[in-house]
């Protein structure tokens, strides 16, 4: 059972980073609108050469 | 022939917009027809473009496209770009604003299409937010400007208006943002403590080394401290508040179980031996908060709303400059006596008086008479009101907060701002609650010191870690929440959780008359006599700008055009002129000579306005005309009597014409009330509301203060901009029947609280009589605490407290017995 030892920490370590993950997807803006981009992917990207990605990363 | 012909009486159906097009309009022999000239515009462009798949994707006809024809170069104004208008890494700009009109996939296709339009050369992106209705512009500046976009999505049918208060709204965003990290740290947290728990349950039945012990413990601690510390922050600043304050809020009693929970455990952890309940303080942070984001989501949606219909109003003034031209400027920058034109259509943008012109203003905002005045040069006009009919110069005398609009929303603001909180019913058993379980630990300890001095501690501990107000917690939060959420999808926009409350005793409820109880327009409401010389009469009374001679126009079928010839409007009389040959006179009985026409005597008992036609000399046509009550007035009132409410009329308009209104809804004469201004509208409802709940259901600016002076404010839909921020609760939806639905969902919503409430008290009461004995075992504890909880969510989420949208036809009037429409 010594392998717990090594076994809690690494599992604790994996939820940390995935809590980091999190906190810097809800950082640069993905949970702030929960409706638009459900409907957005409905679309098919025919004539995107204009397109630019400006996200609003504060 | 129209690819909407989906008929709707034989009538064709606008080919952008789905809804009717009207008589006039309809030409027989073109492929497509449209209702208003920006369908037109509408439907042209997007055809030039090759953007037809608008109309796959627009599934949700009845998209009605207004042209303002504005140029929104207020837009490009350098003060405020200063304000609204955010730099990029690349040397663009970005700017937020709100779209009237975007409500569906279709919307969000279109709007995003705009950098490919070929005349927004220079337009970065266009990212719609279908939530706030808002679309974030980035362009660069050097190719292009805000206006030019504006204008743009203008003429792809969404009207755009600044979004004001930026700097609210990105501190609202971080707000949100550390919310939604908030409820993920504690989440996770309560996850893994919970595995954790599991495997130091299953030690106590099987046992488990005391170093295997340690090293859960240790490691529990490790992920909870953090969870309950910041995680659970505003739990215990709200705590701490409370204290300050002296008051007992629900925060109390669960930072006192946070904290005895955590402190006992980390003790316990320190010392190598004792309970550790650190599964129960995190899944209990962890709940609490969800069931806040909840609520405070829907909350939001509602506020959201609200402001997306404040800054719909648009906010500039055509000022005069020298010789005669006139330039677009922010309503701010006027100043006492500058000189401004108000084209016909407009609103007013300040107080003045009318230098040059004849026109009729309509000041159904402030004044709430259904009937535009007529106005002249000398005349007063109050900021606000609507220019009818023509252009008028008008002089400015005062501006902003000075006007007497202004001066009423400084009132409505003190008003919001005096109103005591409502005190909850989760509030006040929250403080009897902690005073109670504050006080049974005290006696567990102090009995058990007598007993066993050893367990003392333990038990006293075990007692205030079990009655944690989880369950208590969460009861109120999510019933409202899970309530606010379903009215809203039936067009009831609820501002705060403490309305429904509120609505549950029946009290007072005033309503105003012009836009709440009747539409707030002139219609034709009884026609009799030869219908052979109704288009004689239709093509004389659309010589007039007279708002009657414009609703009988309208009401009246006119096909062809007949000849007109020598006509002659009398001021407040009528109109004479030859029509096909023949003298028409169309005009109050008065001014036709016939003052003792009985059924003109009988429309004017019915607070109608008569009108007859006389053609060659000889009356043929009578027509009564007024503002109509709208179809579910009636059947509302009659509802809200039976559920006990006091109803009565708080209207500026003519006495006569509100008691007229009252004999026909069949209430007491005494509590109906006309001629009123907004400061006597104000105090009816203070008088009122010293002994008993007073609900007030208004639309216009001059019902605002007594929105916000009542003990809760119904705004109805189409209301003024004064009366969204001053009313609780607003109307999405047009009609009076939302209110009964309220009222109903009130109740109901309250007795899920109810229940939710004695679910988690009995709860409690068992867990706190086995602690007081000694009897709660860890294991015990690990069971109730989430069957108490998992009871409050379902009991939640299954209680019927708004009907589902599918269930709208049943809607009104949805018990009792059944109403006979009079």
């Amino acid at each position: 059972m010594s392998v717990i030892y090594i076994a809690l920490p690494v599992s604790i370590l994996l939820a940390v980073l995935f809590v980091c993950f999190f906190i810097w997807a809800s950082r640069s803006g993905q949970f702030d609108d929960l409706e638009t981009p459900g409907v957005r992917m409905l679309f098919d990207e025919e004539e995107e050469n204009k397109k630019q990605e400006t996200e609003d990363s504060e | 022939m129209s690819r909407r012909a989906a008929n709707l009486g034989g009538e064709p159906a606008c080919d952008h917009c789905g809804q009717p097009v009207p008589a006039g309009l309809v030409d027989r022999d073109a492929e497509l027809q449209f209702c208003c000239a920006g369908c037109r515009a509408v439907h042209g462009m997007l055809h030039d473009l090759g953007l037809e798949r608008f109309y796959a994707l627009d599934d949700d006809a009845g998209r009605q496209t207004k042209l303002t024809g504005r140029s929104y170069a207020e837009l490009d104004d350098a003060a405020f770009q200063g304000l609204h208008c955010r730099p990029t890494a690349e040397g663009w700009l970005t700017a937020d604003l709100y779209l009237e009109g975007v409500h569906c996939a279709a919307c969000v296709w279109l709007v995003e299409k705009l950098p490919t339009l070929p005349d927004a050369r220079g337009v970065v992106s266009a990212r719609l937010d279908l939530t706030r209705q808002a679309v974030q512009i980035t362009w660069d500046p050097t190719r292009t400007r805000l206006s030019r976009a504006a204008a743009l999505l203008e003429s792809l049918g969404y009207t755009p208006h600044p979004v004001r208060g930026g700097a609210r709204e990105r501190m609202r965003r971080r707000e949100d943002r550390r919310f939604v990290t908030r409820l993920a740290v504690a989440g996770a947290a309560a996850g893994n403590v919970m595995l954790l728990a599991f495997a130091l349950y299953s030690g106590l039945w099987s046992g488990m080394s005391a170093a295997h012990m340690a090293l859960f413990s240790w490691a529990s601690m490790a992920i909870a401290l953090p969870a309950v510390l910041w995680a659970g922050a505003p739990f215990f600043r709200g705590a701490l508040a409370a204290l300050r304050t002296r008051s007992l809020h629900m925060d109390l009693p669960i930072a006192v179980g946070l904290a005895a929970g955590l402190g006992w455990s980390v003790w316990s952890t320190l010392r190598g031996h004792g309970e550790v309940y650190y599964d129960t303080v995190t899944m209990l942070v962890f709940l609490l908060l969800l069931g806040r984001y909840l609520q405070r989501r829907q909350q939001r949606r509602a506020a959201d709303a609200a402001e997306l219909m404040l800054s719909l109003t648009p906010r500039t003034a055509r000022l005069l400059e020298g010789a005669g031209a006139s330039r677009e400027v922010p309503v701010e920058a006027l100043v006492p006596g500058d000189e401004v034109e108000v084209l016909a259509g407009d609103s007013i943008p300040a107080d003045g008086v009318v230098l040059h012109g004849e026109s009729r203003v309509d000041a159904a905002l402030l004044t709430g008479e259904s009937a535009p005045a007529p106005v002249g040069p000398g005349a007063e006009l109050c900021a606000g009101t609507v220019n009818m009919s023509a252009r008028l110069r008008v002089r400015v005398s005062a501006t902003g907060e000075q006007t007497r609009v202004g001066q009423l929303l400084a009132q409505v603001e003190a008003y919001a701002r005096r109103r005591a909180p409502v005190v909850l019913l989760a509030d006040r058993l929250a403080g009897i609650f902690v005073a109670t379980a504050l006080g049974l630990a005290c006696l567990t300890f102090l009995i058990w010191w007598v007993i066993a001095p050893e367990r003392a501690l333990p038990n006293a501990m075990a007692l205030l870690i079990v009655t944690c107000p989880c369950a208590l917690g969460l009861a109120t939060p999510l019933a409202v929440s899970v309530a606010i959420g379903r009215a809203a999808r039936r067009g009831i926009l609820i501002k705060g959780g403490d309305v429904l409350q509120l609505l549950t005793r029946p009290g007072h409820i005033y309503l105003d008359k012009t836009g709440t109880l009747t539409a707030g327009r002139v219609s034709l409401e009884h026609a009799s006599g030869d219908r052979s010389v109704w288009p004689l009469v239709a093509a004389l009374e659309r010589q007039s700008a007279h708002p009657l001679a414009r609703a009988l126009a309208a009401a009246l079928d006119a096909e062809d055009d007949l000849e007109v010839r020598e006509v002659q409007e009398v001021a407040g009389g009528g109109i004479t002129g030859v029509v096909a040959g023949r003298r028409v006179r169309v005009g109050s009985p008065a001014f036709i000579g016939a003052d003792g026409d009985e059924a003109a005597l009988q429309a004017a008992a019915d607070a109608l306005t008569p009108v007859l036609a006389e053609v060659d000399g000889e009356v043929r046509a009578r027509f009564a005309l007024g503002d109509p009550l709208r179809p579910d007035a009636a059947d509302t009132l009659a509802g809200l009597r039976r559920r006990g409410w006091n109803v009565g009329i708080l209207s500026g308009d003519h006495p006569e014409v509100v008691a007229a209104v009252a004999r026909r809804l069949g209430l007491e004469p005494g509590r109906c009330r006309g001629g009123l201004s907004p400061e006597q509208k104000l105090s009816a409802v203070e008088r009122a509301g010293r002994t008993n709940p007073v609900v007030m259901v208004g639309d216009g600016v001059n019902d605002a203060a007594a929105l916000a002076a009542a003990h809760l404010g119904i705004a109805v839909h189409g209301g003024a901009e004064a009366s969204l921020a001053a009313a609780d609760v607003f109307l999405d939806r047009p009609g009076l029947a939302p209110v009964v639905e309220l009222m109903d969902g009130a109740r109901r919503t309250l007795a899920v609280i109810r229940r939710n409430l004695v679910f988690s008290l009995a709860y409690n009461i068992v867990a706190a009589a086995l602690s007081v004995a000694g009897l709660v075992h860890p294991l015990l504890a690990a069971l109730l605490m989430p069957l108490s909880s998992l009871t409050v969510v379902t009991s939640s989420y299954r209680g019927r407290t708004f009907a589902p949208p599918a269930e709208a036809a049943q809607a009104v009037g949805p018990e009792g017995p059944a109403v006979t429409p009079p």
